[in-house]
């Protein structure tokens, strides 16, 4: 086991000033620049055109933990529950061909949710390139769309300067996935090689704007004037590392906050001035109260279409001051009053220094009045139903009480990742780990595997629908053979939830296709070792999650919830938020 | 040359109010896959092309991408913004015909007989701003430069002499303002770029939004 400084260091009397050169094979020099970078976990699945990649990880398996998965798609799903928990740059290696097309879904969701990823996959010979060879797709033009940069290598001596690339590209600025293909004849060509330089500057990349101090006080001046002037969040809090730096801001300026689904967990969900979630089935204060606000401060978020409705009612009555590190998002969906470009970790401190000590108790109170509305028409009983039947949202809120907050809450798609949002505690950042933008159903079993390695001190809880979990159930053979400590909470609520909500909302209750038949999902996770039990008693639900959290090892646990509820409140589609609606006979 | 605002064609006066032609410049990196990167920009929006050229630029190793599109001002913005975020891509900008200078070549492949006999072909050559490229006892090409309408004339006027072949090039274009890339080349090449490469036209030209 070798790593860079050790090879450095053992260089010959004589040429101790320059860097050892030696001949080694494309495959090591991708294994050298990994634990340069600080890769110490892989998610992957070997194949015929990464074999030298997989012979050379033989040398290195004890500093480079791989995860073998159970289909490529659960490699990259858990690298991206890897990164998000973690801050890190996750890496997947896939084989050519079917490998690397099963990587698409989660390269479109990396790209989307701003992930940052490096996946190497193996290619075929260069010489076999456009022939039609066995297992050869074209990975680059597959793959162009759904990333933030791609690179095909056919050449050893391109692999350690293409990888610094990839390194420094996804994790920079606006963070992305990255694919760098590699073919076997550069991986197994041997090439000098004389030691790894991280990237840190490319001349056509430009990952950070500059700062414009004249917009930040232009913002300062719009806030300080403002009446009603309200925060709205996403995940470029996070990525930016800018929690503190936020929190301060929004402290000093008495400014209420919500959040995008990206967004959760930036601040503390019980934050005095966290006023909860945007978007179709967010809350009902902030939604309403975008179209009453007279300045909408945007931060590290992208006005996407489930956050905004119909955009030409969406906060026309409001200055917009948008805060992003791209460029590109700037004016893209909302027309911006003060655009401040830059990193919000920088921006941030700028502008709290700007902005003067104040508070708003009374437009304060109208996201209490709003919340109240909430409380007495959805919340209440959907926490303390009338019915014997469990709700969705009483799950999520008896886990609360039992993690108080502390733990790493993994969601899939639909009606139970609606509402895990919606209820879900979370004390710290980087706990909300979702599919947000591409909305990819078999996310979260992955995912969480990942976020566990992610985050080994933390508590894992996935929260997958019965849909959901059969999307990618094979990677429970992942937690079987990596005994990553994985809590599995299936909401079976026996339908496709959301698509029936709104086949019951506006198709007229023509349920077409929705009725999703299950396994017995206990007995499968039996099948791979795992414990687990079904419940949809209320009298079990308390102890059932206390026997999840404390068991040690992964567990599953289903737990069957009422089959027609639905997600309140929401913002119809093609509607604005302010006609967002609480019941449905309101719609 | 013909530096006056474009004349639309026909066709592009039908197009839907606020639409306009403009010319998109983008300078990049010579990278294999980049103008498939550039060209899906578009398609994904699903916005026709109705031009495309590349070719080497001012500087040497930056490429110059010429690109005409038929689009509101707020799209085109929009456009170079997603072109500008492509890691090899340098700077985007765009500009309505009045801004720029451009030409296409056209090449034009005729029977000589027929020409030779019927026209004085010295006459139309100088009329057209065309010369000849290449004259066989059986064919001669001719070719000419200019904008759209210049080189369609031809067309028209070769047509009745059994026009064989026709082909036109995509644009290339000039932004009369520009000073060119090389001093933001340097700018772009260092850690900390100055305001040159982070320069926003957008940004400086909305001081009137700024007005509150």
């Amino acid at each position: 086991m070798s790593i860079i400084s050790e090879k450095v260091s053992s260089s010959p009397k004589g040429t101790a000033a320059k860097p050892v050169t030696e001949e080694i094979s494309g495959s090591e020099i991708v294994m050298r620049a990994l634990l340069a970078e600080g890769t110490d976990t892989i998610f992957g699945y070997p194949g015929g055109a990464i074999m030298p990649i997989y012979d050379a990880l033989y040398d290195h398996h004890d500093t480079l933990n791989h995860i073998l998965v159970r289909h490529e798609q659960g490699a990259i799903h858990a690298a991206q529950g890897f990164a998000r928990v973690s801050g890190r740059v996750g890496v997947v290696f896939a084989t050519s061909g079917p490998g690397a097309t099963n990587l698409v879904t989660g390269l479109a969701d990396a790209q989307i949710d701003s992930t940052p990823l490096v996946c190497i996959t193996g290619q075929v010979f260069a010489h076999l390139l456009g022939t039609d060879a066995f297992q050869e797709t074209d990975v680059i033009n597959i793959t162009t769309p759904v990333t933030k940069w791609n690179y095909q290598v056919t050449d050893a001596s391109e692999i350690a300067e293409t990888l610094a690339k990839a390194f420094y590209i996804a994790k920079s600025g606006r963070p992305g996935p990255v694919v760098v293909d590699i073919t076997k004849n550069a991986q197994l060509q041997k090439v000098p090689f004389s030691g790894y330089t991280p990237c840190n500057h490319i001349r056509s990349y430009r990952p950070k704007p500059i700062v414009r101090n004249e917009f930040v006080q232009q913002a300062a001046d719009l806030i300080n004037k403002a009446e009603r002037p309200f925060v709205i969040f996403g995940q470029g809090v996070i990525l930016g590392k800018a929690e503190k730096e936020f929190q301060k801001f929004i402290e000093k300026g008495g400014l209420p906050a919500a959040w995008t689904i990206m967004g959760m967990s930036a601040i503390a969900t019980d934050h005095p001035l966290a006023v909860g979630m945007l978007g179709m089935h967010g809350n009902y204060g902030p939604n309403l109260l975008t179209n009453e606000c007279d300045v909408l401060i945007a931060i590290g978020m992208r006005f996407d279409d489930r956050v905004t409705g119909r955009l030409d009612k969406y906060a026309k009555q409001a200055k917009v001051i948008h805060l992003d590190i791209d460029p590109a998002e700037i004016d893209k969906n909302v027309k911006t009053t003060v655009p401040v470009w830059g990193d919000c970790k920088e921006t941030l401190p700028l502008l709290t220094s700007m902005i003067e000590q104040k508070v708003y108790p009374q437009w304060l109170q109208k996201f209490k009045d709003c919340q109240q509305k909430e409380e007495d028409k959805v919340i209440k009983e959907e926490l303390n139903p009338s019915t014997d039947i469990l709700t969705m949202g009483e799950v999520i809120n008896t886990l609360n009480e039992l993690t108080k907050g502390d733990a790493v809450i993994v969601t899939d798609v639909g009606q139970h990742q609606m509402v895990a949002c919606r209820y879900a505690a979370m004390n710290q950042s980087k706990s909300n780990i979702t599919s947000g933008g591409l909305g990819t159903m078999g996310f979260a079993l992955p995912a969480a595997i990942g976020a566990k390695f992610g985050a080994p001190d933390r508590t894992v809880v996935a929260i997958i629908g019965d849909g959901g979990i059969q999307m990618t159930i094979q990677e429970l053979g992942t937690i079987m053979q990596f005994k990553p400590d994985v809590k599995i909470l299936i909401l079976n609520n026996k339908f496709l939830g959301m698509v029936r909500q709104w086949q019951q909302l506006f198709h007229e209750k023509r349920y077409s296709f929705v009725n999703i038949e299950s396994p017995d999902f206990v007995q499968v996770a039996k099948g791979y070792y795992i414990d687990g039990q079904s419940i949809s008693k209320r009298e079990d639900l308390k102890n059932a999650l206390k026997t999840m959290l404390d068991h040690k090892g992964s567990y599953l646990l289903e737990v069957m919830v009422g089959k027609e509820n639905n997600v309140f409140p929401m913002v119809p589609q093609g509607r604005g938020v302010s006609d967002i609606v609480l019941s449905k006979e309101e719609i | 040359m013909s530096d006056t605002k474009h004349k639309h064609t026909p066709a592009a006066a039908a197009t839907p109010a606020g639409k306009q032609e403009y010319t998109i410049t983008v300078y990049t990196e010579n990278q294999v896959g980049l103008l498939n990167r550039i060209a899906i920009i578009f398609s994904r929006r699903k916005i026709n092309i109705e031009s495309l050229n590349t070719s080497p630029s001012e500087v040497e190793s930056v490429h110059r991408f010429t690109i005409v599109i038929e689009e509101t001002e707020e799209v085109v913005r929009k456009l170079c913004r997603q072109i500008e975020k492509q890691v090899e891509v340098l700077k985007a900008y765009y500009n309505t015909a009045d801004e720029i200078v451009w030409q296409e070549l056209a090449l034009y492949k005729v029977p000589t007989d027929e020409i030779a006999e019927k026209v004085k072909v010295e006459r139309l050559l100088r009329e057209n701003g065309a010369r000849a490229v290449l004259i066989r006892k059986d064919y001669t090409i001719f070719e000419t430069s200019g904008h759209r309408e210049e080189t369609d004339k031809l067309i028209r006027v070769l047509e009745p002499y059994g026009l064989i072949e026709f082909v036109r090039s995509a644009r290339v274009a000039i932004i009369k303002t520009s000073e060119g890339f090389h001093k933001k080349l340097k700018d772009f090449e260092t850690a900390e770029p100055g305001e040159e490469a982070m320069e926003n036209e957008y940004l400086d030209d909305r001081e009137e939004v700024f007005t509150m």
